[in-house]
């Protein structure tokens, strides 16, 4: 038996897999009827018995999450699903909706059932034209074929190029027409979310897990995982290795068995370092190869789950340099409201880019961490607590490396020897 | 330039998407640069009449957002990732050489208005590093030389299609119609997944 659990994934391979007649060939929308003849409250104890946890990072509980909307309440609904994947390392929501975007349309219909709402939006990143096309396109045809449309409207609304906007309250006030910026919670979107309304902000492959579940009870899902992490997720793995991908397997799998399953690390070299779930969970060395990839077993380990987003680095990559790249996007990607993080992650970037030009000393790589101390928990949104991550996981395990650079002068690694085409001429 | 009277008719359709018209303010700057390929001071007016918001609040979404362009972009707009993994596995000589090939900067346009280049960040494909972009379709597992092959069949007028996305590269303002959620008729073009994407699924049905 397989190691891999292809549930999201398992009809992937048909040339047609993104229509509404694959979909429907291999049982597509029952879940929804199904649901739809449950009394809704039955259906958010479902999801709560699954066990299925968000997702996009947090891994909160997604039944409970439905059921802190309060009901007879007499007011609109919403569901928001998060489909802004900008995570830097991630890429598993994005070929999920190439290859089968009705899944999260019927996982709207369930949820919107579940929540009471009758309008449903998918927030997804602007860069993707082709995967906006399938979506939309998905969404006419489900309207056509009576599941929309009967009880829950479905809107695609397209980004613009902006990380932030993967924070649910930035998304919202971006879904409502302003700059997408964060709000101080409490109020959680739960009580006052899109339109000051009850929300539900659910990502693409937490909804997508569900008319799975609704199909198959929670008694499937909670016999894939761990003990507090149930199910199966998507990992993607991408950077320095014989063949990256997408690898759907229960919770809790480890890096060396996707690595032995996969083909490897790139020929002829070794792990240095990676992450478990995007540029902003710290990163991990060859001590983690064996650290089970649940919510729990990563943040033991000092890390997060986060988006299961692997980015492997063998050891021909500058640490220094990688990280001051992902700084400079944490610099860029700042909206700008709170004042640690907009200020904070500039100084960062002075700071990284003096070091990695070998024009830095060790009382900037005692200021570069005293600025992540003042950045760390001080905004409204966690974009400069993921701005510090890289910084502070890096001194930790490669502290050396950065001492390097000071006395060397200068960067001691060669940039073309980390290039996929090495060697090749081009 | 003049909206025609369907161009208003279709910008009064996506606001009526919305349970509030000011939502619509996203999609229709997209439409506004299907129209004239960039966000100009028209555009801002027409949505603000539209909307019935003040310009500068029309002004201040489209300048938080890098996809609105406040000038005019190439008809195949570039993107190269130089996000941490995609730049240390060839992205930032990528970028490098198609600046010096096409001898423009970040941001920059070619002469003949063909191309333009930009810098972003991750795009959700880091299975398919190096990742060049274009008119925001995906071109995976790019080199240097294949990513200026590519911009060279742009400038002949003969763009080559995409890795995963449609049969053939639609220019920029035929891409933002797509962003404004205007249905091009060509969601059944192309692949359904590459290599990577399959590759769990298939090991997986080899038993290993």
């Amino acid at each position: 038996m397989s190691a891999l659990t292809p549930v999201l994934s398992a009809h992937w391979d048909e040339k047609d897999s993104f229509t509404i007649e694959a979909y429907t060939r291999h049982g597509g929308y029952t879940a929804s009827q199904k649901a739809l003849a449950m009394d809704p409250d039955a259906v958010i104890q479902l999801v709560k018995d699954s066990g299925l946890r968000g997702r996009g990072g947090a891994g909160f509980p997604t039944g409970m999450k439905w059921g802190f909307i309060p009901q007879g309440d007499n007011k609109d609904h919403y569901l928001v699903v998060n489909a802004d994947e900008s995570e830097p390392g991630t890429c598993k929501d994005m070929p999920l909706l190439m290859a089968n975007p009705h899944v999260l349309v019927e996982g709207c219909i369930i949820a919107a059932h579940a929540i009471r709402a009758k309008h449903a939006f998918i927030y997804i990143r602007g860069e993707v034209t082709h995967i906006i096309r399938r979506l939309n396109q998905a969404i006419e045809d489900a309207y056509k074929a009576g599941h929309l449309g009967n009880g829950v409207d479905l809107v695609l609304h397209v980004g613009a190029g902006a990380y932030i906007c993967g924070e649910e309250t930035a998304l919202l006030d971006s879904l409502e027409g302003f700059r997408g910026q964060p709000r101080l919670r409490p109020p959680f979107p739960a009580i006052a979310g899109l339109y000051a309304r009850p929300t539900v902000v659910n990502n693409v492959e937490s909804i997508a897990s569900v008319p799975a579940i609704i199909n198959n009870g929670a008694e499937w899902y909670q016999s894939m995982g761990t003990e507090k992490s149930k199910g199966a997720t998507l990992y993607s793995l991408s950077g320095h290795v014989n063949n990256p991908g997408q690898f759907e397997a229960p919770l809790g799998i480890t890096l060396r068995q996707i690595l032995e399953l996969s083909g490897g690390i790139r020929t002829g070299h070794s792990l240095k370092f990676w992450t478990p779930g995007g540029s902003s969970t710290p990163i991990f060395t060859d001590e983690h190869l064996d650290t089970p990839l649940d919510y729990e077993g990563v943040a033991a380990a000092g890390s997060m789950l986060g988006t299961k987003a692997l980015q492997i680095f063998d050891e021909t990559t500058c640490v220094v340099r990688a990280v001051l790249r992902w700084t400079e996007f944490y610099k860029h990607e700042s909206c700008g409201k709170c004042t640690p993080c907009r200020e904070g992650t500039w100084w960062l970037v002075q700071l990284l880019r003096d070091l990695e030009a070998g024009k830095g000393t060790e009382e900037d790589l005692a200021k570069l961490l005293d600025l992540c101390d003042n950045i760390l928990g001080r905004s409204f949104c966690a974009l400069g607590d993921g701005a510090t991550s890289p910084i502070t996981s890096s001194i930790k395990y490669f502290r050396e490396e950065y001492i390097a650079h000071i006395t060397n002068k200068g960067c001691p690694f060669d940039p073309v020897a980390s290039t996929l085409f090495v060697g090749a001429g081009v | 330039m003049a909206y025609s009277s369907e161009d208003l008719a279709i910008m009064d359709s996506i606001v009526k998407r919305y349970p509030r018209p000011r939502s619509a303010i996203m999609p229709l700057l997209h439409f506004v640069q299907s129209r004239v390929g960039f966000v100009d001071g028209e555009g801002i007016e027409l949505i603000a009449k539209i909307l019935t918001l003040e310009m500068a609040e029309v002004s201040a979404v489209s300048t938080f957002y890098t996809q609105y362009k406040r000038q005019p972009v190439g008809e195949y707009h570039v993107g190269v990732c130089t996000n941490t993994l995609c730049a240390v596995m060839g992205g930032d000589a990528i970028f490098a050489g198609l600046k010096e090939h096409l001898g423009v900067e970040n941001d920059g346009v070619t002469e003949d208005g063909k191309v333009s280049l930009e810098h972003i960040e991750c795009n959700a494909a880091c299975d398919y590093a190096p990742v060049v972009m274009a008119n925001w379709e995906f071109y995976d597992n790019q080199t240097v030389q294949s990513s200026k092959d590519l911009v060279d069949s742009m400038r002949e007028g003969n763009p080559f299609p995409p890795t995963r996305g449609p049969d053939s590269l639609v220019t920029w303002k035929e891409a933002s119609a797509v962003l404004a959620g205007i249905n091009d008729g060509r969601a059944h073009e192309g692949v359904q997944a590459g290599a990577p994407t399959l590759l769990g699924l298939k090991i997986s049905k080899e038993g290993k």
